[in-house]
Formats: C-alpha cells, structure tokens, sequence
C-alpha cells in the first residue's frame, strides 16, 4: 500500500493510466476530450479522462494549470493525478479548478511501482498524507 | 509544515483588502505549502501567462478577480493573448472564441497589468536585476530570467502568476533560494564542427537535447562560444523548457551565476554528459515531422523576435519575394523600434506578415499547410496545436526554403554532408 505526499486533497477511484514520460498538459491535452495530442509523447491517443493518472513528471509548458483546471470543469481531466515529483503548475490547476467548481482532484505524489496499467486505484488525500491503493 | 505568515499576508487573509486579494493570498499560501516553503517572500514584478484564453475556466478565473477588485501590487507584464490585437484580419479562428479570448486579455489590463502581450518580457525596458526576486510566468521567460539575467523565479504557472502579483508575494522555495540554483548536471559538448558552434541553429537543438537529459535539473553546459548572445540563449532555454522543464541552466564563462564551472556547480561533484554532433542531428530530425522537403510557409520568432532578429531576417530576405509566406511573431515593443528604424518595412517589402501580441503557433493565423521554423520550440508545441507538420532548419535555411518554395538543407552545417 503505497504511501503518498499530499498536493492537492480529495478523494477519487478509476482506471490506473500509467505514463512512460513526462506529460505537458498545454499542448499535450486536448481538454475538450482528454486525449493526449503531443506528437512526441509514447501514450499520444490515451484519453485521461476518469483515469487516475501516474506520471513521472509534468513536463514545459506553465500554461498546463489552465489546460488542467479547463478540462476539470468540462469534465475531461483525469480523476486523480499520481506523481513522481511534486509539479505545483498541475496542482494549481487543481487547487483553482477546486475554488472556481467546488471540485476536488486529488495530486498526490507517491511511488509508481505498485500501481500496474488498468488496475482500478482508489487515492485519497487528506492534509496529513496520501494513500495509493489497488482496489 | 505550516507557512510562517506576516502582517501584511493576515490583512490579506482577512478580507481587509477585498474578495480577490483574499482569494490571491490563500492560492500563493496553498502553492507555497505546496512546494515546501516555510514562509513568503516580497516579489519585485511578475510577468503573467494566464492572459491566453485556454477556455472557460481561465476566463472564469480572471473575471471572478476583476469581480474581486482584484488590483496588481507591483509592476506586471503580460505574456501573449490568442488574439493579435494590431492586426484583427488575420483571424481565421470562430467569433465566440474570439470573444472570450478578448474578455480575458481585457480582464488582466483591467487588474493594471501593462498590456505587453510578449513571451518575451527581457526585451522590455526596466527588466529584472541581478538576483532581484519576481514572479515569472511562461517556460521561456522563466529560463530567460534565472540564466541569463541572474534573477530570481520559480517556474510559475497560470493562477500563481497573478495571485503573485496580486498580493506581491511569492513562496520561498526553488531557485529563489541561493541552494537550489547551482548546477545539477554537467553537459559537455565535444567534437561539435565550428562552423554549427558559431550558427544559431546549434542553440536550439541543443536546448532540445538539454530539456531531455535534464528534466528539471539545472544544467551547466561548457563549450559554447564566450560571445553567445541573448537571442541564442533564448532559443536554448525555451527549447529547454519544452523538451524538459528547465527552469535555469549555467553556460559556463557566458551567464551571469557562472563565471567557471566551479562557480556554476557551487564545487560539488556532479554527473557528467557529453553532447555530441550525432545528437544534435538526431535532436533536429526529431523535431522534423514532415515529409520530404514539402514546405506551405516559414514560422520564425517563437519566443517572440528581438530587433536584432528581425534585422537579420530582413538582411538575408533583401527585399526578395518569397514562393511560400513567411510569418515572424514579435513584441509590439519591437515592432515599434522596427518600425522607427525601417526593418518593418523592409520585411513587409520582402512580404513577410508579422504577427504581434500572440504567436502562430497559438491562435489560428497560418492555416494548415507544412511549416519550416528555426524555432525548437515553434517545432516541439505545432503539430498537436495547429495541426501542421513541420520541418526545422536554420534561419539561413528557412529563409532559402522560402524564396526556392521547398524545404533546401545546408548539409554542410550539419555535418551530414
């Protein structure tokens, strides 16, 4: 049962989407439909939406607090964010997204290895720390 | 750990100074906790990417501040909108966009940020000095402004960046703090030919390169020319920060933090890389995702063109038509010097559209035909931006691809020959 870092607090369960590569959600997500559009990505055609997202890193652009608050209110953005290292530019799109749509999308960070591609996770994430876990 | 607050961010917190500062305060308390910071620091100026319309959250954002009352604390510049306000025309894109567009750009002046609508803030008067703390938003101008100037940001995003500015403060965390910006990483460049070591192309695919080996470590790059200008260090960071999420990086002997490589590493022992040619080749055909020499237009200036850029693309056009549009985005700042100095028209003599106040990657200006840029950057975001492939070259060889209607490779410069 992994242990994880709180960015963002909230709670949330789907599909394990786990990324080989960093991901820049400006130019990187189309937040009408959660498809991963970067040309340049390994996962480029993955949807995120309603997944709970493992990724190393985000990646370039600061415009991806916008992108990622943007498909949060059109219901496209991932249902939670697991992280490798913290990326406060995801976390304030989830942090405004939550002010703007009362909308809670937890980030957390925490390790990748017990989580394995389309196992359903559960991630809850309180002020005091993060759970991860297969369900 | 809880951040330490001081007077003026409790009057904040209070309401005192209206709905928006409140708000403002409480996203640059909850980033800081974020990042680690144990407590805020005073910012000098901010420059604000949240002005470009992503959709209708941002605009939401924005609008509930300006409802807020929300008002700039210290002097703020703006990134670039989705609209270029000096030339409407060009606009291919739908109205309600356009509309939505403009009520964001609207709402951020509203706040009393200067209208600069530039990706590129350090070719502005009055900028940053020498380990001054600010806000920076936008990749490039983050990267620009620790490295080169030798102030001092954190890659900040949309919402912090005017929450920052807001309030005037920023958390202490990152390359604010004097121990997080020495060098991570060493990359060395070896065996690469003098003649790509004295071109602009070399500074963007080895940016590219950068941006992959690092991630978001600081590299320390050693061996490139001790003349290398701003304009070559921009192209670098900016590829940097598209490629990875480099938020400063030393050249040895050339920026500011890094006199020697011992100054630039702070003396700790640290990995070590070497860039080779071959990489550099691998890094421009990764960034070329067209077919052939197949060649619709030529995009130049991302981030944004300095005078001296637009210069030199007037001098190797020399007023020739060319087969295929070219298009350079630059600030309405530079476009104003070019204007007084007749670069503007000797580029509009040569036919070349210039775009301010956005960039042709961004809003829907250029079609969809297969585009050459000399920009790492322009070449990394386009093709799941606006749909178009793309080829990159030196400015030289976008520049003759322009007026021979096709794709023309300078083999030579690359070593390929």
């Amino acid at each position: 049962m992994p242990e994880a870092t709180t960015l963002v607090a909230g709670e949330a369960e789907g599909r394990a989407l786990v990324l080989d590569e960093p991901l820049s959600f400006w130019g990187g997500v189309d937040p009408a439909t959660g498809d991963i559009v970067d040309v340049h990505h390994p996962q480029r055609g993955a949807n995120v939406a309603g997944r709970v997202l493992v990724l190393p890193s985000g990646r370039g652009s600061s415009s991806s607090s916008s992108v990622l608050a943007e498909a949060i209110r059109a219901g496209t953005a991932p249902a939670a964010i697991v992280l490798a290292e913290p990326d406060p530019i995801l976390a304030l799109g989830a942090i405004v997204a939550r002010e703007l749509y009362d909308v809670a999308m937890p980030v957390v960070v925490g390790s990748r290895d017990e989580v394995g591609p389309d196992d359903t996770v559960v991630v809850r994430a309180g002020p005091d720390g993060a759970l991860v876990r297969r369900r | 750990m809880p951040v330490e607050t001081s007077g003026h961010d409790r009057a904040l917190l209070s309401g005192s100074n209206g709905d928006a500062a409140l708000l403002a305060m409480r996203i640059v308390l909850e980033t800081a906790e974020v990042m680690g910071a144990d407590r805020l620091i005073d910012i000098a100026s901010a420059h604000v990417d949240g002005c470009l319309y992503h959709g209708v959250a941002g605009l939401e954002f924005a609008e509930r501040l300006v409802a807020g009352d929300a008002h700039v604390a210290v002097p703020t510049t703006l990134n670039v909108g989705y609209l270029d306000l000096l030339h409407p025309e060009r606009y291919r894109g739908d109205g309600a966009t356009a509309a939505n567009a403009r009520r964001q750009m609207d709402a951020y002046v509203a706040m009393g940020c200067r209208p600069t609508w530039t990706c590129a803030p350090y070719q502005l008067h009055n900028r940053p000095g020498f380990g001054e703390h600010v806000a920076w938003a936008e990749s490039n101008a983050i990267v620009f402004c620790n490295s080169v100037l030798g102030a001092r940001t954190n890659r900040y995003g949309d919402f912090i960046d005017i929450c920052a500015a807001i309030t005037g403060r920023a958390p202490y965390a990152g390359l604010h703090r004097d121990e997080e910006r020495p060098a991570t990483l060493v990359l060395r460049l070896d065996g690469i030919p003098s003649r790509l070591l004295a071109s602009d192309a070399l500074y963007p695919v080895l940016g590219h390169v950068a941006g992959q080996v690092a991630g978001a470590a600081v590299p320390a790059i050693v061996g490139l020319p001790r003349d290398a200008s701003e304009d070559r260090l921009k192209s670098l960071g900016a590829a940097a920060a598209s490629s990875g999420s480099v938020a400063m990086f030393h050249a040895v002997g050339i920026t500011p933090e890094a006199p020697t490589l011992e100054a630039a590493t702070g003396g700790a022992d640290v990995p070590q890389e070497t860039v080779t040619l071959e990489q550099l080749r691998l890094a421009r055909d990764e960034l070329t995702t067209a077919n052939g020499d197949e060649l619709g237009a030529v995009c130049v200036g991302t981030p944004h063109a300095s005078l001296a850029e637009l210069e030199r693309l007037a001098t190797l056009l020399a007023g020739r038509r060319t087969r295929v549009p070219v298009w350079v985005n630059t600030g309405r700042n530079v476009l104003a010097d070019a204007e007084r100095l007749g670069v503007a028209d000797s580029l509009r003599a040569a036919g070349v559209n210039v775009v301010t106040d956005t960039c042709t990657y961004i809003a829907p200006l250029i079609g969809h035909a297969p585009v050459m840029t000399d920009s790492a950057k322009w070449a990394w975001y386009a093709p799941a931006n606006i749909g178009v492939r793309v080829t990159f070259g030196s400015l030289e060889e976008c520049v003759r691809s322009a007026i021979e209607g096709h794709v023309v490779r300078d083999a030579e410069l690359w070593g390929d020959a």
